[in-house]
Parts: structure tokens; sequence; C-alpha cells
């Protein structure tokens, strides 16, 4: 690449440019249009024809079948995959903000102590933690259980370290003390103010905590026997595998995951604003 | 450095300090004005008690578990071992067990030697992708941005079923449309199966780390750019001297979070294992560790693993951020 003059780009390097971006597109949409593709199809046509147009679409009658196989299980899982990492996404993000909010703006000792502990969660990878928590939780007898991957989803150290960094800059110490001047009691303060002023932030730790525990899949994996309480991921999963007895199943599989993916992808694309605000959110705010 | 005192291993994604909280010191020199009185500093541990209490319960006890079960086994007392199972102190005899296992340690490889590659160059294109995203109109920067993060809300598994499609002969388009090429890819053969699974984790996360960047690149003042179109520079330059140094914090970052990632390597060939006779049971660390505890039922050997392998991924990211620290202050 040549340095281009200023005022301008050169065509080429122009071209060039929009051709390198173009095709970025077609590698992260290839899949995903593949799945859209594939989940119009009958099993048969899946393998007889050509993968990247369409065939006897069929896309209505696929769902269907998809939604009703085995007693509605698709539904169920779908529920399932919403209640984990919706109610966890939420509690999370509500511990994260008062956790936070407390490191940012109290001075009390072992204030840096909890927060090193809370860095240190941060690094700790994540899966090599599903099997410990699987042999403690085995113990307690919590094992197969709503409890077992919702208690652990409700953590999130980066979550802290997030709200901690947003508070100590978009709260002011002046307007604290205004509300406690005029006889705000500290959670009064923390549900009225706090929270609203650190809505960016909790926006983007609840979407982080949302997708994360959405795409988990060693933890339930782990935790979980009963089919009837599975996440989509994991359900999805066991129909691939069945697939060898049943080849109906590739379609069901293929349907399975072109629902769980659209609205995902919805969400993303109308959320994208709010993940863009908030990893250097602290730097921003001065 | 900072005001608090996180420098030794935080990945603090922004260079400066927020400047917008006073400093952490203990002495109490805050301005006058502030009455002690009026900061009922106690009322913290209210805030932190609910996520201390799951943190503690979620992750820390876990921890300390698993540490306990490795240290245990399972011996059968009397003749030919066909007595009462019963639980005894193992010392590190799991540790040794485990380091024993050639194919542990080879597992430990595969992942050093996927991270080496893949980080770089999963890195290397959400830089590439966010500076050039930077050149191009808004409406088709924001259409644009959002394709590429579109993936991270796929999950893994979910990804990597639909590329083990993609990679399958029969159903697959790729290997249909390079077939008529005359080229016939083997992507599950025993050779290219590590890189199918980096092509899955990039596809997964480049779109991530790109807005990580982008979002650090809004961050940088305009009268910065300003100033270097004044001083004639092009946009080539602008991209190298100024952006690239700045965006460095978010590269940290994205690292630290890249490297914790390809250790943890597990729902990718766990799938693709059906698939890919190459993908065996102890293909990477945690895939190991899962097989020891749910396939072999010795949890006790698991626990060692997944030990093991958390110390591992901790010094690594510990090690990293130091080493960027280092550096840094060296330049200064």
């Amino acid at each position: 690449m040549t340095a281009s003059p200023p005022g301008g780009a050169p065509r080429p390097g122009r071209i060039l440019l929009v051709a390198f971006l173009a095709l970025a597109a077609c590698y992260f949409l290839l899949p995903v249009y593949w799945l859209t593709v594939a989940a119009t199809k009958s099993n048969a046509d899946l393998y007889g024809s050509f993968g990247l147009w369409f065939d006897n679409p069929r896309l209505w009658h696929n769902l269907t079948r998809v939604f009703t196989y085995n007693d509605h299980i698709y539904p169920r899982w779908a529920l399932n995959s919403l209640l984990y990492a919706g109610v966890g996404a939420l509690l999370a993000t509500l511990l994260s903000a008062a956790a936070g909010f407390a490191l940012a703006k109290y001075r009390f000792r072992g204030r840096e102590a909890v927060f090193r502990c809370v860095l240190a969660g941060v690094l700790l990878p994540s899966t090599a933690l599903a099997l410990p928590l699987y042999l403690m939780f085995n113990k307690l007898g919590l094992t197969n259980t709503y409890w077992s991957v919702l208690i652990p989803s409700v953590v999130s150290p980066f979550g802290v370290y997030l709200c901690r960094i947003y508070a100590e800059s978009a709260i002011s110490d002046n307007l604290l003390e205004a509300a406690r001047v005029d006889g705000a009691r500290e959670e009064r303060i923390f549900f009225t103010l706090v929270l609203r002023l650190m809505t960016p932030a909790l926006v983007t730790v609840f979407l982080f905590q949302f997708v994360h525990i959405w795409n988990n899949y060693f933890l339930p994996l782990a935790m979980l026997s009963d089919d009837r309480k599975y996440p989509i991921t994991l359900g999805l999963v066991t129909w691939k595998e069945a697939a060898d007895r049943a080849p109906e199943l590739t379609q069901y599989t293929v349907g399975g995951a072109f629902v769980s993916v659209i609205p995902l992808a919805v969400a993303m694309l109308v959320l994208q604003r709010y993940w863009r605000t908030g990893l250097t959110e602290g730097s921003v705010k001065e | 450095m900072t005001t608090s005192g996180t420098d030794t291993g935080p990945p603090r994604p922004t260079g400066t300090p927020p400047t917008g909280a006073p400093p952490a010191g203990r002495g109490g020199a805050g301005p006058a004005r502030r009455r002690r009185s009026a900061r009922p500093d106690r009322k913290a541990w209210t805030f932190l008690a609910p996520f201390l209490a799951v943190y503690l319960f979620a992750m820390i006890l876990p921890i300390g578990y698993a540490v306990h079960q490795s240290l245990l086994k399972v011996e059968r007392s009397g003749p030919l071992g066909l007595g009462e199972p019963s639980v005894a102190f193992a010392g590190l005899d799991n540790y040794a067990l485990a380091l024993e296992q050639t194919a542990f340690l080879e597992s430990f490889g595969r992942v050093l030697l996927f991270g080496a590659v893949q980080v770089p160059v999963m890195l290397l294109l959400a830089l590439v992708l966010a500076l050039l995203l930077d050149q191009v109109k808004d409406r088709w920067a924001g259409l644009l941005r959002a394709t590429y993060f579109l993936p991270y809300g796929v999950p893994g598994v979910i990804a990597t079923l639909l590329w083990g499609f993609l990679y399958v002969p029969g159903i697959s388009p790729v290997t249909d449309l390079l077939g008529k090429l005359d080229v016939q890819p083997d992507f599950l053969g025993y050779d290219n199966v590590l890189w199918s699974i980096a092509n899955i984790v990039v596809w997964e996360f480049t779109g991530y780390n790109m807005l990580v960047i982008v979002a650090q690149l809004k961050s940088i003042p305009e009268e910065l750019y300003e100033a270097a179109r004044i001083d004639g520079a092009g946009p080539w330059e602008t991209a190298l001297r100024i952006k690239l140094p700045l965006v460095r914090p978010a590269l940290v970052l994205t690292c630290v979070f890249s490297i914790i990632g390809t250790m943890q390597l597990f729902a990718e060939p766990l799938v693709l294992k059906r698939l890919a006779p190459a993908v065996t049971s102890d293909y990477t660390p945690n895939l190991s560790a899962y097989f020891d505890a749910f396939g072999n039922a010795n949890v006790h050997l698991a626990a060692a693993k997944s030990v093991l392998l958390a110390a591992v991924a901790m010094v690594l990211s510990f090690t990293f951020l130091s080493l960027v620290n280092r550096k840094r202050r060296d330049g200064r």
C-alpha cells in the first residue's frame, strides 16, 4: 500500500478497500446465509442440492416439525435458554452495579483487596471453573436443577470491573453529597439515582452476561441430565448426535439453529451501539 | 501510573485513569469541606455483600473444593482390588499422573500452538477492519460493523455445528465449489482440523475484538486528526502513526481475553469430535478433564487437570500483562 496524497484517496486504493470490506462481510455472513437457505430445505435436498441456493423451499413445514417434535421440546429449550440468560444476566447486572458502585464511591478498609479478588475472577477461565462447580454442586445435591446453571451465571467479575470504572467517572461525589444532605438513605440513593446514572454501563453488562450465559455450553452440559431442563445449545447438539439413527434430525438441527440464531442476530444489529459504549467508556467520559 | 494501584494485573481498557474520582489515598487528604460523617463508608459492605456471597459460593469455593478433590484418590482394598472402594489422601499423585500423560501435555502444546497462530491472525484482522471502517462513510460503516459483529451472538456450539456442515463433503457448498475447481480440501483431516477449529474461533470473535478497538478509536479526540491533517499526513500515515499507538490498550485487553479463551477451548472440538476422528478425547486440556470426569469417572484426576489448566491460564495472562506493563514503563 502506498501513502495516498491528502484530499481524496486514489481510485485503486478505494476499490481495494471496498473489495476487502465486502469480502470480509461475505465471510462473516456465509454460515448464516447457508443456514437460512438450509432451513427451507427438505432433509434430502440438504444433501442433494446446491447449498447456497433455494430448492423447493418449505420453511413453514420445517419449522412446525421443529417446534412439535418430541412433545414440543424445542420451545421448552428456548424458554429455558431465555430463563437462564435473562434472569441470570439481570441479577448479575444488579449485583455488579451495587458492587461496582461500592468499590468506586466509598473509602473503606479492604477495598483494594476486594478489587484485586474481582480482577483475579476476570482472569479466571470460566470453563475451567465448570468442572469444579459440577463437583461441588454434585456433593451438595444441586446438579440437574435450574439453580445449578442459574447460580454460577449470576457472578460477573467483569461486570463489577466495568461498573466500577464507569461509576468512578459518571457519578459525581457532589451529587451524592447533595442527596445525603437531603436526607436520602444510601439504599435509596442507589436505587433511584445511581442505577439511573449508570444505565449505559448496565446495558452493556447485561448484554455481555446475556450472551455469555446464552453461549455457555460446558456448564449446562456438566450440570444437567434431564433434557427438559436443557438450554437450546445443549438440545441442538443432542439432536445432531442422534441424527445418525434418525436422519430427519439433521433437518431439525438446522431448523432449530436457524430459529435460535435469527433473534440474536437481529438483537446484535439493533443493540450494536450499546456494545460500543461499553469497554472504553471510562476513558471517554472525563 | 495509575492512582488506584491496579497496574499489577488488570486488563485496564484505558491507558489513563478516570479523572472523575479522587485518588485512593487513605491519609484523609481530601478537601476539608467533605465531612467524614457525611460519607457512610461502612454501607459499602451492604452493597458488596450480595456479589461477594455468590462470588465466594460459585467461584472461590468450587476452586477450593476442586483442589481438595485433586488431593484425593479412590483406593480399593482386598485381593485384586475387589473390596469396598474408599477415598484416601493421595498427595500430589493426581498431578503427577496428569503430568505423566503425554496426551495431556500434548494438549497444552496444541492449544499453545493454536493460540500462537489464531490470536495474532484474529487480532490483526480485527485491527485492519477497525482501521478500514474508519475510512468509510458512516452509514456503510455502521452496517458493515454490525455484520462483522453478528457472529458474536451465535453460540460457539451452534457456530461449530454450522461450520461443521460447511466442512463435511456432500452437504457443504464450499467443498462442492472447490471440487469443481478440482481442489479436494479435507477440512476435518488429521493435519487440518486444528485450523478448521481456528477458523471457527476467528469467525466468532473477530467482530467482537474489532468493536473493542473501534470504541477506543472513537475516544481519540478529533483535534488530533485535525492536527495530523494540517501536518500533511495521509490516511495511511494517520492510521499507522496516530491510531495504532492509541488503540494499544484495546489490543492488550483483547489479547488477554483471547489468551484466556484459547486455553479453555472446549465446545468447538467437542462438537467437531463426532465429525473428525482426529479430535481425540484429550485434544485440549479442558476436553481431557471433561472425559476423565464423565467418561472415565475419575473425578480426582479431572479435578487436578482443571486446577492445572486454571493455573496455567492465569499465569499466562498475568505474564502477558506484566510484560506489557514493563515495556510501557521502559518506553517512557
